[in-house]
C-alpha cells in the first residue's frame, strides 16, 4: 500500500486532482451544514451578482441561491457518477468475463450483444433512455450505466482471454476448481488495476451526461444539479453571466481532478506501462 | 597490447538509484583479439548483457550509464564517441545479434529491404550490387533459397531461418567484431549446433573477433577460445576455455560447472512391472475448425500429437524429449485433461479418464498433478503463497485447517522457510517459485507427477537443485513422474526412460542409458549428436576452438 501511493504521488497532478476531488466531497458532505436549506426555496432578489445581497455567487432569475445550488449539485453529480458506474462496471465485467472466459459461441453472442450497445450514440441513447422511463435519478442512473458498460465489458473480455491461458489458472484447472471460483477468485483479482483506472475515467463521463440531461430537462425535477443550474442560467448569459459560468466551472474542474486522478491510478497501477514511455 | 581489437578497462555500469545494487558491471576489464571467441558467461542478472550493450553504446539511457573506465575499440574509446560516430561503428564495424530473433527483426519488412537498409546507410552501392550482395549474404548462412527468402518477412521463416537472417545482417558489413548476446538460447538443440558452427565458420573467414555471451557452459566448451565469467556484475575468473572449463579457480565457477547436468545417464533402478499410467492412440489436432460463416479459407490444421501410447511403470521417471513444436507439451496438458482430445484412451490405474466430463474428473485429481515451466506465470501474483498450496486440497473438500497443516508441512518439504506462507509469490526468486510450484502439486498426495519443462526457466545452479529436490520427494512419495523436457542433459540425470517426440509422434523409447548409448531412430541420433559441449566432461578435455578449427 505505502508502495502504491508512494508511485501515485510521483505524478503531482494527480495529486493535485484527488485534492480537487477531495474538495467537492467535503462540499457535498456539509452541503446540509453550508445551506441547511431547500436550494430550490427563493432565497431573495433575483439576478443579484456575486457578492450582493449576501449572495456568495450571486442569484438565479428567481432568487435562488448558485452558491447553494452548486454545493447541493455536488452531491447529486457525485453520487451519480459513482453509482451509475459501478452499475456500469458490474454488467461489464459480467459480459466480459463470460466471455473471454468461455469463448466460443457465448462469446460470439455476448460481444454482438455489446457492439449493438456501442453503435448508438451513447448520448442520444441515455436521452431516449431517461425519456421514456421518466426523469428520476434511478431512470438516469440505469440510463448512463446502460451506454457506459461496453468498454468495461471489452476490456473485461480481454483481460480474461489474456490470463486464461496463464499457467496459473490451467494449475487450477488440474486442481479441480469450479469455473466460477476460477473466475472470482484467479483472475479477477489480476485484472482489477485496469478496471479501475477505466471505472474512475467513467465517473467523469458520468458526471458529464448527468449533467448533460439535467441541461436539457431531462434530470429529476425534484434534485438540484448543476447541468439543471445551466440549463436555468443559459438564457441570461450576458446579462447574468454568474448564473451558469459558476455551475460550469465546477463541472470542469470535478471532471478534469477525475480524469487527472485516473492518469495517476493508471501510472500508479500499471508502473511498467509508465517506463516504457 | 595493440593487436587487440577491443580492450574494455575498468568499466563501471551505473544503475538507476533504488536498484537492487549500485553497480551493474563493476571494474570490468577484458580483451578481444582479432579471430577470437571471447565467451561472457553469467547467470541471470550478471551483468553480461548489459556488457555487450555497453560496447555498443545501446545502454538504456539515461538510467544506466557508463560512469567509469574505457572500452577501447581499435585505439579510440567508444564511451567518449559522438552520437554520429556510434552511428557508423554500429553495424559496419561492431555488429551484433540478439537472443529472439523475431523480436529483433522487424515484422513488417521483408528480410531482403531490413539487409539492404544497412548497405544504404553505411555504404554507397547501386541498387542492383545492393540486392545482389545481400542474396550473396543470404547464401553464405546457408539459407536454402535465398531469392525467396529476400521476399519473405520474419513470421514466414522458423527460428533458426530466422537467426541465420539476423547473421547474415550482422555480417553484411564484415564487422571487425561481432557481439552475439546469447544468439542460440531461443533455438533447438538441432537448429543451435548449425547456428554454432556457422558463426564458427563466418569467423574464420574473416577474422572477425566474437564476444559470445551465454548461461550454457556446453555452448561454451564448443565455441570459446577463452572465458569470461560474471557474477553480480564482478568478472570472478577469466582465461582460456581449458583452464577455466577444467581447473576452474573461483568457487562460483566450481560451482557453476558441477551444476552442469552430465550426459552421462543415471543408472537405472529397479522398476517395477506395475504399469500407473497407460495412453493408447492418443490424438490431438489444433485449428481446422471452420472459419465465420464458413468464408474465408479454413484454419490450417496442425496434428499435435498423433497415436500416442505410453506407459509410465510405478515409481519410475519417463522422460519425454523432443524440440520446440515436437508436441510433447500438448502431450502432456492432454493427458491431465488440461485439453480435450480427439480420440485415445488414458488410463490410471486401469480405469480410463479420458471419456470422463469435469466434473467426474475431479475425484482423480489427486491421481494426477503437474508441475508447470515458468515459474513466474504458474502463481497468481494476488494470492499468499499459503493459499496456493493449500487451495487445491480445499477444492477437494478437505477440511481447511487440515489443508493449511498439509501446506506448511509442504513448505519446508520442499525446502522454503515457513515464513513462506503468509508471503505472495513476487517476493521468491525463480527458483523458490518453482518450489512453490512443486510444493502446489504435491498438496494432493498425487501418485503421478507430471513435469513440464520444470527448470528450463531456472539458472544452471538452481537447475541442480531443482532436479534433486524432485528426486528425492519421488522416492520419498513413490511418485511415478512424467518428466517433459528439451534437455537431454538433463533427461539423462533424471529419467528411468526415455521417449522421444518429434511431429507429434513418439519416434523411439528405450532405458535412458541403452538410448544414450545405441539411439535407433535417426532423430534421436541428432538430437544426440546436437548436445553443446558433449565431448567435455565426456573424459576428453576440450580444446581451445581455434585449435579445433585448424585441425579440421
Amino acid at each position: 500500500m505505502s508502495t502504491f501511493w508512494q508511485r501515485y504521488r510521483r505524478n503531482k497532478s494527480a495529486v493535485f486532482g484527488l485534492a480537487v476531488i477531495l474538495i467537492v466531497i467535503i462540499m457535498a458532505v456539509t452541503a446540509n451544514f453550508l445551506y441547511p436549506f431547500d436550494p430550490f426555496r427563493l432565497a431573495g432578489k433575483p439576478l443579484s451578482g456575486p457578492g450582493m445581497n449576501g449572495f456568495l455567487l450571486g442569484s438565479d432569475s428567481l432568487g435562488r441561491d448558485v452558491a447553494a445550488g452548486i454545493v447541493h449539485g455536488a452531491k447529486t453529480s457525485l453520487l451519480i457518477g459513482l453509482i451509475a458506474t459501478l452499475v456500469a462496471v458490474l454488467i461489464g465485467i459480467v459480459f466480459g468475463a463470460f466471455s473471454g472466459y468461455y469463448g466460443g459461441r457465448l462469446d460470439d453472442f455476448l460481444m454482438r450483444v455489446t457492439e449493438i450497445f456501442q453503435t448508438i450514440p451513447s448520448f442520444i441513447f441515455a436521452i431516449l433512455l431517461v425519456a421514456i422511463m421518466k426523469p428520476s435519478i434511478v431512470s438516469i442512473v440505469i440510463a448512463i450505466a446502460v451506454v457506459s458498460w461496453p468498454g468495461v465489458a471489452r476490456l473485461v473480455r480481454g483481460e480474461f482471454l489474456a490470463l486464461k491461458s496463464r499457467e496459473f489458472v490451467q494449475a487450477c484447472h488440474t486442481l479441480g476448481m469450479s469455473d466460477l471460483r476460477i473466475m472470482l477468485r484467479e483472475i479477477l483479482p489480476n485484472c482489477m488495476s485496469p478496471i479501475i483506472v477505466i471505472g474512475s475515467l467513467m465517473v467523469a463521463t458520468a458526471i458529464l451526461i448527468e449533467s448533460g440531461l439535467a441541461f436539457l430537462g431531462l434530470g429529476d425535477p425534484n434534485i438540484m444539479s448543476w447541468g439543471f443550474q445551466i440549463g436555468a442560467g443559459r438564457t441570461m448569459l450576458r446579462s447574468a453571466w454568474w448564473v451558469c459560468t459558476f455551475p460550469g466551472v465546477a463541472i470542469l474542474i470535478t471532471v478534469l481532478a477525475i480524469n487527472l486522478v485516473g492518469e495517476g491510478l493508471n501510472d500508479a497501477l500499471n508502473p511498467r506501462l509508465r517506463e516504457r514511455i | 597490447m595493440t593487436e587487440n581489437l577491443l580492450q574494455i578497462d575498468n568499466l563501471f555500469i551505473e544503475l538507476p538509484a533504488g536498484s537492487e545494487r549500485q553497480y551493474a558491471v563493476q571494474d570490468l576489464s577484458l580483451e578481444l583479439a582479432p579471430g577470437e571467441t571471447l565467451c561472457v558467461v553469467g547467470e541471470s542478472g550478471s551483468g553480461k548483457s548489459l556488457t555487450a550493450r555497453a560496447v555498443m553504446g545501446l545502454l538504456p539511457a539515461p538510467h544506466v550509464r557508463v560512469s567509469d573506465g574505457q572500452i577501447n575499440f581499435n585505439g579510440e574509446d567508444v564511451t567518449m564517441a559522438t552520437y554520429d560516430r556510434l552511428r557508423d561503428i554500429r553495424g559496419s564495424e561492431i555488429s551484433m545479434i540478439f537472443q529472439e530473433p523475431m523480436t529483433a527483426l522487424n515484422p513488417v519488412m521483408s528480410i531482403g529491404s531490413q539487409i539492404d537498409e544497412i548497405f544504404r546507410y553505411h555504404v554507397s552501392m547501386s541498387r542492383s550490387k545492393r540486392l545482389e550482395r545481400a542474396i550473396e549474404l543470404l547464401r553464405d548462412v546457408n539459407l536454402p533459397n535465398p531469392d525467396q527468402i529476400m521476399n519473405a518477412y520474419p513470421h514466414e521463416l522458423s527460428g533458426g531461418q530466422r537467426q541465420r537472417s539476423m547473421i547474415a545482417m550482422a555480417l553484411a558489413l564484415k564487422p571487425q567484431i561481432l557481439i552475439a548476446d546469447e544468439p542460440t538460447t531461443a533455438l533447438d538443440v538441432t537448429t543451435q549446433a548449425q547456428i554454432l558452427k556457422l558463426i564458427r565458420d563466418m569467423q574464420t573467414a574473416s577474422n572477425t573477433g566474437v564476444l559470445f555471451i551465454t548461461h550454457d557452459f556446453g555452448v561454451v566448451a564448443d565455441i570459446a577460445d577463452r572465458v569470461v565469467v560474471m557474477q553480480h556484475g564482478l568478472v570472478v575468473e577469466s582465461g582460456t576455455v581449458n583452464q577455466v572449463l577444467n581447473l576452474p579457480q573461483h568457487p562460483y565457477t566450481q560451482a557453476l560447472i558441477s551444476a552442469v547436468p552430465s550426459l552421462m545417464p543415471r543408472k537405472a533402478r529397479s522398476r517395477s512391472e506395475k504399469t500407473v499410467l497407460q495412453v493408447r492412440g492418443l490424438n490431438k489436432t489444433f485449428g481446422g475448425g471452420k472459419s465465420f460463416f464458413g468464408l474465408g479459407k479454413p484454419n490450417r490444421e496442425v496434428r499435435a500429437v498423433k497415436n500416442v501410447e505410453l506407459d509410465l511403470h510405478k515409481g519410475e521417471t519417463l522422460g519425454v524429449v523432443g524440440e520446440s513444436g515436437s508436441g510433447k507439451s500438448t502431450l502432456a496438458r492432454c493427458i491431465i485433461r488440461l485439453m480435450d482430445t480427439d480420440s485415445g484412451e488414458i488410463r490410471i490405474d486401469g480405469n480410463e479418464i479420458n471419456s470422463l466430463s469435469r466434473a467426474e474428473m475431479r475425484p482423480w485429481r489427486n491421481k494426477i498433478q503437474m508441475v508447470f515451466q515458468d515459474p513466474f506465470a504458474s502463481l497468481n501474483p494476488r494470492v499468499r503463497v499459503g493459499d496456493i498450496i493449500a487451495q487445491g486440497p480445499v477444492t477437494l473438500g478437505i477440511e481447511k485447517d487440515e489443508a493449511i497443516k498439509r501446506a506448511r508441512e509442504l513448505i519446508s518439504i520442499v525446502g522454503l522457510d515457513t515464513r513462506a506462507f503468509d508471503r505472495f509469490p513476487h517476493e521468491f526468486s525463480g527458483g523458490q517459485r518453482q518450489r512453490i510450484g512443486i510444493a502446489r502439486s504435491l498438496a494432493l498426495k498425487p501418485e503421478i507427477l507430471i513435469a513440464d519443462e520444470p527448470v528450463s526457466a531456472l539458472d544452471v545452479s538452481i537447475q541442480a537443485q531443482i532436479l534433486e529436490l524432485l528426486d528425492e520427494i519421488r522416492d520419498q512419495m513413490n511418485l511415478s513422474m512424467l518428466f517433459i523436457t528439451h534437455d537431454l542433459r538433463v533427461a539423462a540425470q533424471v529419467c528411468d526412460r526415455l521417449a522421444v517426440m518429434r511431429y507429434g509422434e513418439i519416434v523411439e523409447t528405450g532405458a535412458t542409458a541403452e538410448l544414450f548409448a545405441n539411439p535407433q531412430h535417426s532423430y534421436s541420433r541428432d538430437l544426440l549428436a546436437a548436445v553443446p559441449g558433449k565431448e567435455w566432461k565426456a573424459g576428453s578435455k576440450p580444446k581451445s576452438a581455434k585449435s579445433k578449427r585448424k585441425s579440421a
